[in-house]
């Protein structure tokens, strides 16, 4: 028997594992790519929640946040060749004009 | 044990092992194809809890669109500079993440485990009622949501278009 427990724990592991992506990588797409995998882990309750308390709201509110991964991944993505364009590097490190 | 506990168990270790292929190549098209296969596992995942059109649209909107996306700014910037290994960035990452994992599963298992309350429902998570619910209590936000995508491509084009 697969409870909702079981699914939260899951997708706990998932969005530690997607932090750690953000944390830890030196490379913008990877970056982005591990946001997509916090996205999804959410989505992932939100959606075993809908299930366990029989209610659709979970699953329209995947499709928002489906359409927001979406708008956030073309604009994550154009920054990053613009970026990349000025400065020929998609190290994180590297973009610290702003750091004082 | 139940066929459902086996799925969910090959499902689940199958999608850390991706998610942490995705984390831990060096090579960024190979993480992008493992980010791939978590997603399809993840849709796998969204078919066995009874939401069968949100499965499908991820695996067409994740693993086709933006997926696809990816793959293509990854062919078109060619990072072929390895990034360097800071060891005390990684070590720091992991213990963070540890501990968050550690503390969202701790809180998470904590309260009491739901049962299961639609099985008999036949109809739910079909295409028909997720309509319903999208077009009748969320009207309002379903077009939010797509000014908010016209705003991201007008914001694309704008972004990444060449200099004159």
């Amino acid at each position: 028997m697969v409870t909702l427990n079981h699914y939260l724990v899951l997708s706990a592991v998932i969005f530690a594992i997607g932090v750690l992506g953000v944390l830890a990588r030196r490379n913008l797409i990877v970056v982005l790519m591990s946001i997509e995998l916090m996205l999804n882990a959410v989505n992932l309750t939100f959606i075993a929640f809908s299930r366990f308390l029989a209610s659709m709201q979970g699953q329209v509110i995947v499709l928002f946040v489906m359409a927001v991964a979406a708008a956030e991944a073309v604009i994550g993505l154009a920054i990053i060749i613009s970026v990349f364009r000025h400065r020929r590097s998609l190290d994180p490190q590297d973009m610290q004009l702003l750091k004082w | 044990m139940d066929a459902s506990v086996i799925v969910f168990y090959v499902v689940s270790v199958l999608l850390v092992l991706t998610s942490l292929m995705v984390v831990f190549m060096r090579n960024v098209v190979h993480c992008a194809l493992a980010l791939v296969a978590a997603l399809f596992l993840i849709a796998v995942l969204f078919l066995t809890l009874n939401a069968p059109m949100v499965g499908i649209l991820q695996v067409l909107v994740y693993a086709g669109a933006i997926m696809v996306l990816f793959l293509f700014v990854i062919m078109f910037l060619n990072p072929t500079a390895l990034e360097p290994r800071h060891r005390l960035w990684w070590g720091l990452g992991s213990l963070a993440a540890l501990i968050l994992a550690g503390g969202l599963a701790a809180l998470m298992s904590n309260g009491e485990s739901l049962a299961d309350p639609v099985a008999a429902n036949e109809a739910f998570g079909s295409p028909e009622m997720l309509a319903k619910s999208l077009f009748t209590d969320f009207v309002l936000p379903f077009e939010i949501a797509s000014v908010l995508l016209l705003v991201a491509i007008v914001g694309a084009v704008v972004l990444a278009k060449r200099e004159p």
